[in-house]
């Protein structure tokens, strides 16, 4: 009892050594509930089967990412832990000349575990508890649910999930401590702080040469993914950039303190103002001892951001989409088999006693057309090769499909896409799927001929027309071509399509007419010529994947940065000693408090925003990079999600950054 | 008119007069420095009072825990006395709070320590420069004063120089330079040889000589070593918390003087006998 009483009372006295230890786990132990709670928060929402499957789908990936996240806690937790013990090695060597042994003096710090770990689990969850409510409100607007029945919620096994892997965590640290405090020698402990830190300079043009080289690189890389973007020609090609930013990362922040040093004391006036010369001189031999660090730093932020407004624009992107993608509510296709009987749709339909006059307001009905001789293959002519060297894994042989000009145009009106008009031996292609838009058009371009019957027809465009014929959630249609309706097609006929609108006035009515044709279509009728799509469905899976999406972006995203933050932090607190030192003799010489605040609070914040500001720069460019892969967001959806990015960093960056400069302040006030 | 004019230049003449006889820069009136509570009192300064005055080379010497520390420390307002007054220049300095504290430290004293208490993150330039832009100095003005310190403690080619670079004796020299760069009413040394070879201690405190007899700086020094006292004009004696005796050099050659300060410390007894 008398360790426990110890324990207990060092944590008292060191507090504010604890307080980044204790703001990483409760805010850990915190976010993990909070994305663990999603799934029980979910069972309450009204929201139709098939979004429930993709609920259930997104919460068994977070649990997955969970298990990521909770390895890179767990790393977090035994690392600031670690910082810790060594901050008190003092302390341990005073209890070893004492005769206490290293299996007390790890006691002493297993019951510290334990009691840091009580508290910051029941504060973290009570922290946990209190945003998952808000939590629920997001969840609800991100599956349009409606929130009238909205009711407190407790998740029991999030709970159990959270203490299971922070438990575990915890014991991770115990083993850690154990195995730190026993590989220790006594006179290390005592003699700990005494060391002599020998100033290193590096050489100021070699750092002028460096940083003139990482801004090149950095420069490159930035142009590779914004102006040079349609250079990258495979998958592959993306890591170039991304190596190169690295790179130019780690190169920028070597010879950043040299650089900044140089300049600034070249200003005789501003370097030998105050404390000026003092504080940046910490600045630099910090940034100079910890390159590698700021570089991790720099890019977890720079994902951070990335990660979190790509992931906050992408449900208002995929609404925006489903106007271009699903313009009708159904959409019926039929395949026509030569040897059978067949039928249209809207004949089918009418046979099962679906009343269609009543039912679809507006209603197209058509044929298509294949030949077994026009295949991708033959259509891409002299084009072929490139496209086989390219993407060699697609289908070739596929047949070509062919739609009548005004069969064309009547879609096109209810699709809301620009009708044409066709000489006698034209053709044009309709396609959004990029890749075989790009395959396409250099066989536009090619002028490649198709021979139909005895009339040979040419392209009256020389690149793809974008368009679509199915209703899809994606940009998927790989292309159709539209000819004159006097082409021979007789015989051919390949598809029926039936493209209607429901006779709805509101989303209710819509919702029960879908459910009945559903019905039809799955109970009393067991015909796999006849499929369907509808923008319901569609919206629906696409609102699960953008939440998805941006659930999982907001976990990481979240993690990301805690983890930043806190080794920034520590990093920080680790050097308090050598710090308080210094202080102590500035304020021997008689500096003002206010003045080595200043100071202090300067050489912090400079130490936070160097990372950032460099960070915030890559994500500008990174996020045009996502935008232009995404083909996503409009201006205003990224202000808005650039700015909910902004609250996150500032809260959780600005807050880490705070608690260092007050726990600094305290450490560098400490008698000796 | 006239009567006021005369009284003006009664004043200056009685000023100037006391100027030439005493001017008293440091006045110490019955303090006492307790520790600990009720149970256990530890009076670490007993009723001390003395005074210095301006161009004085004091020399405190006492052995460990005699309470010489302590005297300086509250002397240079690092520490706060528990009674009794402490005049620098007639001014109460036991009254001073926060950043007049600050201040007074700044612009009035000057300060050596036992372990040199450079920065060193900074070049010994630098160190010396951070005493000046405290006090807003401009830069120009700065650099002028530099070189002229430097040449005095003879530090110019180690301004440069990491502390890490240089010698003790140096980096105590530096030290020294950064004190006197202010031109503070006092110079307070706490045992500035004790991490000196005896070399580089004898080349210290013939600078320290020369400040005070070239350029009338008043020194206050607390040692535990009587060579080091020697250099002195004025060895001030503390034993238990308590002044001991006093000796001054008067016309002394320092080997007269180094015997006397001997003969009071074999007096004196206890382990300043062991320091020698």
């Amino acid at each position: 009892m008398m360790l426990f009483k110890l324990s207990l009372k060092n944590i008292q006295k060191s507090i504010k050594d604890y307080a980044i230890y204790f703001f990483t786990l409760i805010l850990g132990v915190a976010v993990f509930y909070v994305f663990n709670a999603i799934e029980s928060q979910t069972v309450l929402l009204n929201v139709t089967s098939n979004t429930k499957n993709i609920i259930k789908l997104m919460t068994n990936i977070l649990s997955g990412v969970s298990v990521f996240v909770s390895f890179v806690l767990g790393f977090l937790i035994i690392y600031a832990s670690r910082f810790l013990v060594k901050r008190r090695n003092k302390e341990f060597g005073v209890y070893l000349t004492l005769g206490m042994g290293k299996r007390k003096v790890s006691m002493i710090l297993f019951f510290e575990t334990i009691l840091i770990g009580i508290i910051s689990l029941a504060v973290g969850l009570l922290l946990g508890t209190v945003l998952s409510q808000f939590m629920s409100l997001l969840v609800a607007n991100m599956f349009e649910a409606d929130m009238t029945n909205y009711a407190f919620t407790f998740s029991k096994s999030a709970m159990f999930k959270t203490f299971l892997y922070f438990g575990i965590m915890y014991v991770l640290v115990m083993i850690f401590n154990t195995r730190l405090v026993s590989k220790c020698k006594l006179i290390d402990l005592l003699h700990s702080g005494k060391k002599s830190e020998k100033v290193r300079m590096k050489n100021p043009v070699l750092c002028t040469l460096v940083f003139a080289v990482s801004c090149g690189i950095l420069g490159y890389a930035y142009w590779q993914v914004t102006g040079g973007v349609y250079r990258l020609s495979s998958e592959k090609d993306i890591f170039i950039p991304i190596i190169l930013g690295v790179i130019g990362t780690f190169l920028v922040f070597w010879s950043l303190s040299g650089l900044m040093l140089r300049i600034i004391m070249s200003i005789k006036g501003l370097y030998y103002k105050k404390l000026n010369s003092f504080t940046l001189r910490q600045i630099s031999s910090k940034i100079n001892t910890m390159v590698f660090s700021m570089t991790v730093i720099c890019l977890m932020l720079f994902f951070t951001i990335c990660i979190l407004s790509s992931a906050l624009s992408i449900k208002n992107f995929m609404n925006d989409n489903l106007r271009e993608l699903a313009p009708a509510d159904i959409q019926f296709e039929y395949a026509i088999d030569p040897e059978q009987e067949n039928h249209t749709v809207e004949e089918l339909l009418k046979r099962k006693s679906l009343n269609v006059d009543e039912v679809f307001k507006e209603k197209i009905s058509f044929d298509t057309y294949m030949f077994d001789d026009i295949t991708f293959q033959t259509t891409l002519g002299s084009a072929y090769d490139e496209a086989q060297n390219n993407y060699s894994f697609l289908e070739y042989t596929a047949r070509e499909e062919f739609m009548k000009l005004s069969d064309y145009n009547r879609l096109a009106e209810l699709y809301g896409m620009p009708e044409y008009v066709l000489e006698e031996d034209e053709y044009i292609v309709i396609a959004d799927f990029d890749s075989s838009v790009e395959m396409r058009n250099s066989a536009l371009k090619n002028g490649e001929t198709i021979r139909i019957g005895d009339v040979e027809y040419r392209p009256k465009f020389k690149k793809c027309k974008k368009g679509i014929l199915q209703l899809s959630g994606n940009h998927v249609n790989a292309g159709y071509f539209v000819i004159p309706d006097n082409a021979k097609t007789d015989g051919h006929n390949a598809r029926n399509y039936l493209v209607a609108n429901y006779n709805a006035g509101n989303e209710e009515e819509k919702i029960k007419i879908e459910a009945g044709i559903s019905e039809l279509m799955e109970n009393t009728w067991n015909n796999d010529r006849i499929s369907y799509n509808t923008m319901l469905d569609i919206k629906e899976s696409s609102i699960g994947l953008g939440a998805m999406v941006t659930f999982i972006g907001l976990y990481l995203g979240i993690i990301f940065l805690i983890s930043g933050a806190a080794i920034l932090a520590l990093k920080e607190l680790s050097e308090s000693t050598d710090n308080r030192e210094r202080y102590c003799v500035l304020r021997k010489i008689g500096t003002d408090e206010k003045v080595i605040n200043r100071a202090l609070f300067k050489q912090i914040g400079i130490f936070f925003m160097v990372p950032l500001i460099l960070a915030g720069i890559h994500s500008v460019f990174g996020i045009k990079f996502c935008n232009s892969i995404l083909e996503t967001f409009g201006k205003d959806e990224m202000l808005k999600s650039v700015g909910m990015t902004s609250v996150f960093l500032i809260a959780i960056y600005g807050g880490y950054f705070l608690i260092t400069y007050f726990c600094s302040k305290e450490i560098i006030k400490e008698r000796k | 008119m006239s009567i006021v004019n005369e009284t003006e230049v009664v004043d200056y003449i009685y000023f100037f007069g006391r100027r030439h006889i005493v001017e008293q820069i440091l006045k110490i009136e019955r303090i006492e420095k307790y520790y600990g509570n009720k149970s256990s009192l530890t009076k670490a300064i007993d009723n001390i009072s003395f005074e210095v005055d301006k161009g004085e080379y004091v020399a405190i010497m006492g052995a460990s825990g005699s309470g010489k520390t302590t005297l300086l420390n509250c002397i240079s307002t690092i520490d706060r006395v528990t009674s009794g007054h402490i005049y620098v220049s007639g001014e109460d300095i036991t009254k001073l709070k926060g950043n007049a504290l600050n201040k007074f430290r700044r612009e009035e004293l000057g300060f050596i320590f036992q372990d040199f208490n450079l920065l060193e993150t900074l070049t010994a330039y630098e160190n010396i420069a951070l005493a000046l832009s405290i006090q807003n100095v401009k830069a120009k003005e700065i650099d002028s004063r530099i070189r002229d310190v430097a040449e005095k403690l003879e530090i110019t080619e180690v301004l440069k120089k990491y502390p890490y670079q240089m010698s003790g004796g140096q980096k105590q020299r530096v030290a020294s330079a950064r004190a006197i760069i202010t031109k503070p009413k006092m110079i307070m040394a706490d045992e500035p040889t004790g991490a000196l070879d005896s070399k580089a201690a004898k080349m210290l405190l013939e600078r320290f000589s020369y400040l005070n007899q070239a350029l009338e700086a008043t020194i206050l020094m607390v040692t535990h070593d009587a060579f080091t006292a020697s250099y002195s004009s004025r060895v001030i004696f503390i034993k238990d918390g308590k002044i001991f005796n006093e000796i001054y050099r008067g016309g002394d050659s320092r080997k007269v003087y180094f015997n006397k300060i001997i003969d009071v410390v074999t007096v004196l007894g206890g382990d300043l006998n062991d320091a020698l």
